[in-house]
């Protein structure tokens, strides 16, 4: 269901990288491709979280905090700690997700709806940039050292919910990822690499 | 002289007449009933119900290969499109998100007369702290940002309830937004034809209609890509075509039919080619030929009007059987004209001929015998089978006595002496001890009695004329769009669609507790996607109204952080609902929930029947499941309700008892045949011992038969049995012949006699040796079991016959 694949989403915008050849366009930004080439290599992770949702309709933002585990090229856990435990963990194509009681089993490609934004989410860790920019106009900004990538939806059926989602990262780490939902709510998750 | 040869001929075409009309108005049925028993115990005639008019019958299962995943889903979105808009679907489902789009909306609409969780207490302020608490949560996690639009509206989370209600139930993976094999290489459609199941023109329609939707929308041109002019040649080869595949029961019921009636005709035809060459070895003429099939072409129209006088109507099936008819009603001329020769040259009176006659009679008699036990079979094919044979038997021989001699014909017949004697020297010399004949029978009883456990095949589809291939491809499909081998059944009758519907509710309860205690994995109910109206109602009547719901929210949203006008859709919508009236089947159109409504909610004669479907817990053991459920303490948790409208069934147990019944029957039919026999011949020939020497050779046939089954690892079925009988009635004509004191009259009628009975039984070999290779395992079953039963009825009749009856005149 829509409401609980988001996740998915969600979580795959934090996944430390996934292994892909970078495709090279003629035209490539010479920037952009070597971020991506450099997020490709990247073959495991692990780093704390903390995120605050801020909603309109909450008087105080949801806080939120646990660890990220990822694996090249398809294993990916979000395991929240507070202020209760849940885990997600999307493996090779098949989302599980643990919130209190509710265990629930999806897999990504039954959701058309999500699969865009997922794919090249996905695509953008890869560093496969043509698949992404299928989907987003992508904006980069800043050095390898100390990058920014913006990801604008070119649909409208997207745009309608999703205004943006913004990535900071050091190198081949992401370090912030925020996401800008059209209705003016919106999520920040700050990551820390664990080393 | 004049006389009577007018009377009988008249009254031999007016028969025909008669039969023909008959056979020309009867009604032809080829579908899988002949194969489903008349009168089973109520449980079981659910299930047979189930299978010939169920909503399972009216399923056809459609899969696309070939080319590729985009490819597929369109050709699975264009197809279901075209089904859509014609008339002969009901529903077609294909996973597309419009329709799984339609099936969020319902829940989300009606989730208040949907959701198990509504109740007086979830919508106190302390329910709804912790009901919108719990959701909260949900939006702390991952999914909180998408989860919001559904909070506000729903913040105690009935949509999710309901979702969750029917988590057990497997979903098919998708592919390019369509449902597709699991390991993607198929897309895969479900349409719910408006012909009944047990219509089988109707289907066939359907599937025509199928074929003709998907060739439409992918000729070759439209498959072809417009800009392809502009494109570089490829490299690669051209991707696999799109390929159609179909099963389910309706196809199954419209692929027999075909494969039936082709069967059928080919082994008719063949059969009739071969039949009619050898005869035409023995008569040498066309009218001596033309006049020698008279008997057999009347006895079958004789047959086919029988049956449809009795049954209404006529299974193609019978027909198939009716080959068999050929190969004996055929011998009665070949006696007559064979026999005959002798009259002709003088060496043969009266008293022979009447003798002839005697024998015949008697030959006749026995099989009808044998047939006649077919009559009360609950399979509706073998009882035709029963009757035509009978009907035509009786014609054949009347048609034989009575009109061949009066037709202006002088039979010409081959001189047959030198075969006969040839053949009465060969046995002369290879005689078969009573010893021997003994211990071979010893031998293949003890065979028999040692592999007595696994002789029978219990397995009711043995019998079922779909291929194995085509088995395998219906259970990948089946499984593959997540419908579970159903092996326990709870099933519920009633006698109107809500009391079905509060038992099933009643039910459920039970069962939840069954779960929890891990006894079952989990339950479908009809109740899940209509609850009654009862419960409905009780649910709506919980919802508070529109002022005492906001007072009781305020205090448990301000405890959550909750802006106070957060909720305020929430408000209205719960205002609304309490207005709302219970959703009723006609309300789930156009949803999934429909379909599985009906597939586990009907009526029928009156009565309402719903279906519980059991899951066994996956961890008793791996994957499997049907048969680890403890049935006995579901039995008892659920004995204390409405006692005889609840039945706890395991579907693997009823359909072994089912085939079981069949095959107990068949024995005993077989037994009282052969026992009718006995009685039969004890009565015509006032003699045990002369009786005796009759049975034995045939006996002694049925044993070697059944040993070799065994040997060659074939487990007999029904058909097998009911080939061993007819190896008894067939077998006795040949015997008689043998019998001491029917030959004991005239020896020198010995070599024709043994002329005549090789021609015959040659020609009942043909018959039943080319129905061993129909493709209908009842068919070939029969065949397989008669043709070599034959054949050795015959050799150990003549090596068995006594010695002075053998040597050489």
């Amino acid at each position: 269901m829509k409401a609980r694949l988001a996740p998915a989403a969600a979580l795959i915008t934090l996944s430390l990288g996934a292994i892909a050849p970078p495709v090279l366009c003629a035209d490539a930004d010479p920037e952009l491709d070597s971020l991506m080439a450099l997020l490709a290599q990247r073959r495991h992770g692990e780093a704390d979280f903390s995120e605050k949702k801020y909603l309109s309709m909450l008087r105080q933002p949801l806080e939120s905090s646990g660890v990220l585990i990822y694996d090249a090229p398809a294993h990916l856990e979000q395991r929240t700690d507070r202020p209760r435990p849940q885990s997600v963990v999307l493996d090779q194509g098949i989302v599980t997700m643990q919130i209190g009681q509710r265990r629930r089993v999806l897999r990504l490609a039954d959701y058309p709806e999500l699969a865009p934004l997922i794919d090249s989410i996905r695509a953008t860790l890869a560093g496969d940039r043509a698949a992404l920019e299928r989907v987003f106009e992508l904006g980069f900004s800043g050095t390898l050292a100390h990058w920014q990538l913006r990801l604008e939806p070119r649909e409208a059926r997207l745009a309608a919910t999703l205004k943006r989602i913004d990535m900071r990262g050091e190198g081949d780490a992401v370090r912030e990822v925020q996401v800008q939902q059209s209705d003016g709510d919106r999520s920040v998750m700050s990551i820390t690499p664990r080393e | 002289m004049m006389r009577p040869r007018v009377l009988s001929l008249t009254l031999w075409l007016a028969l025909v007449a008669l039969s023909t009309l008959i056979v020309a108005r009867a009604r032809y049925s080829a579908d899988l009933s002949a194969f489903l028993p008349r009168s089973p115990s109520a449980t079981q005639q659910l299930l047979v119900q189930q299978l010939q008019d169920g909503l399972a019958s009216r399923l056809i299962l459609i899969g696309i290969e070939g080319a590729d995943g985009v490819t597929r889903a369109q050709a699975s979105r264009a197809l279901a499109a075209t089904l859509r808009a014609g008339p002969g679907f009901v529903s077609v489902s294909n996973g597309e998100a419009a329709s799984q789009d339609k099936d969020r909306q319902f829940v989300f609409e009606h989730r208040y007369q949907l959701s198990a969780a509504v109740t007086p207490e979830r919508f106190t302020v302390e329910g709804l702290r912790a009901a919108i608490a719990d959701n909260l949560e949900l939006m702390a996690s991952p999914a909180g940002l998408s989860a919001k639009p559904l909070f506000v509206s729903d913040p105690t989370g009935e949509t999710l309830q309901v979702i969750e209600q029917f988590e057990g139930a497997a979903q098919p993976r998708r592919e390019q937004g369509v449902w597709s094999s699991g390991d993607g290489a198929r897309a895969l459609l479900i349409a719910q034809t408006r012909a009944a199941g047990s219509d089988t023109d109707g289907q066939a329609q359907a599937i025509a209609l199928i074929r003709a939707a998907f060739a439409a929308s992918h000729s070759p041109t439209a498959a072809a890509p417009s800009a392809s002019a502009a494109l570089p040649p490829r490299p690669t080869p051209a991707p696999a075509p799109l390929q159609l595949l179909l099963t389910g029961p309706a196809v199954f019921s419209v692929d027999a039919r075909a494969t039936i009636e082709h069967e059928a005709v080919r082994l008719s035809l063949l059969s009739t080619t071969l039949i009619v060459t050898l005869l035409l070895l023995v008569y040498r003429s066309l009218p001596t030929l033309l006049s020698g099939l008279l008997p057999v072409a009347s006895g079958a129209l004789a047959g086919v009007a029988a049956v449809a006088l009795g049954f209404g109507v006529v299974h193609g099936i019978t027909l198939g059987f009716g080959v068999t008819l050929i190969g004996e009603s055929v011998d009665y001329s070949i006696y007559l004209f064979v026999q005959g020769q002798r009259a002709r040259a003088g060496s043969a009176d009266d008293s022979t001929r009447r003798a002839l006659w005697r024998t015949i009679g008697l030959g006749v008699l026995t099989s009808i015998c044998g047939f006649a036990s077919l009559l009360p079979s609950s399979f509706p094919g073998l009882a035709q089978l029963g009757l035509f044979s009978i009907s035509g038997l009786i014609a054949a021989a009347a048609v034989t006595r009575l009109v061949l001699p009066q037709l202006p014909l002088t039979p010409r017949v081959a001189n047959l002496t030198p075969l006969g004697s040839g053949a009465a020297r060969l046995i002369g010399r290879a005689r078969l001890p009573f010893s021997l004949a003994a211990a071979l029978a010893l031998a293949c009883a003890l065979l028999l009695f040692h592999d007595r456990d696994r002789l029978w095949n219990r397995d009711l589809s043995a019998l079922s004329p779909v291929p194995a291939a085509a088995q395998a491809l219906d259970a990948s499909m089946r499984s593959d769009l997540g419908a579970p081998d159903i092996g326990n059944l709870v099933v519920v009758n009633a006698d109107s669609e809500q009391a079905a519907l509060q038992l099933s509710e009643a039910l459920g309860a039970r069962l939840d507790a069954l779960v929890s205690q891990q006894v079952i994995a989990g339950y479908d109910s009809a109740a899940r996607f209509l609850p009654s109206q009862q419960t409905q109602a009780a649910r709506l009547a919980s919802l508070p109204a529109e002022e005492t719901l906001r007072a009781r929210l305020a205090p448990a949203a301000a405890s959550l952080a909750l802006r106070p006008d957060a909720l305020a859709a929430f408000v209205q919508q719960v205002a609304s609902a309490r207005r709302a009236a219970p959703i009723t089947r006609a309300d789930l159109a156009g949803t999934s929930f429909a379909l599985g409504a009906d597939a586990l909610l009907w009526h029928r004669d009156g009565a309402w029947h719903a279906l519980l479907p059991l899951r066994a817990n996956a961890s008793a053991a791996g994957i499997a499941g049907a048969g680890d459920i403890d049935i006995g303490r579901v039995r008892a948790a659920l004995a204390p309700l409405a006692p005889g409208q609840v039945l706890v069934m395991n579907i693997k147990h009823e359909l072994d008892a089912l085939y079981g019944s069949y095959l107990a029957e068949a024995v005993h039919l077989s037994l009282a045949g052969l026992a009718a026999i006995v009685l039969l011949l004890l009565i015509a020939l006032r003699s045990a011992a002369r009786a005796a020497r009759i049975i034995a050779p045939l006996l002694l046939a049925v044993l070697v038969v059944g040993a070799g089954f065994t040997l060659s690892g074939t487990r007999l079925t029904i058909l097998h049995l009911i080939g061993m009988l007819l190896i008894v009635a067939v077998g006795s004509n040949y015997a008689l012949f043998f019998d001491r004191r029917a030959a004991d009259r005239d020896r020198s009628a010995l070599p024709l006699t043994l002329a005549s009975l090789l021609i015959a039984n040659a020609c009942t070999v043909i018959g039943f040796g080319v129905l061993a290779f129909a493709r209908v395992p009842v068919l070939s079953a029969l065949g397989a079991t008669v043709a070599p039963g034959t054949l050795l009825a015959l050799l150990f009749a003549a090596l068995l016959a006594p010695r002075r009856l053998m040597a050489s005149p």
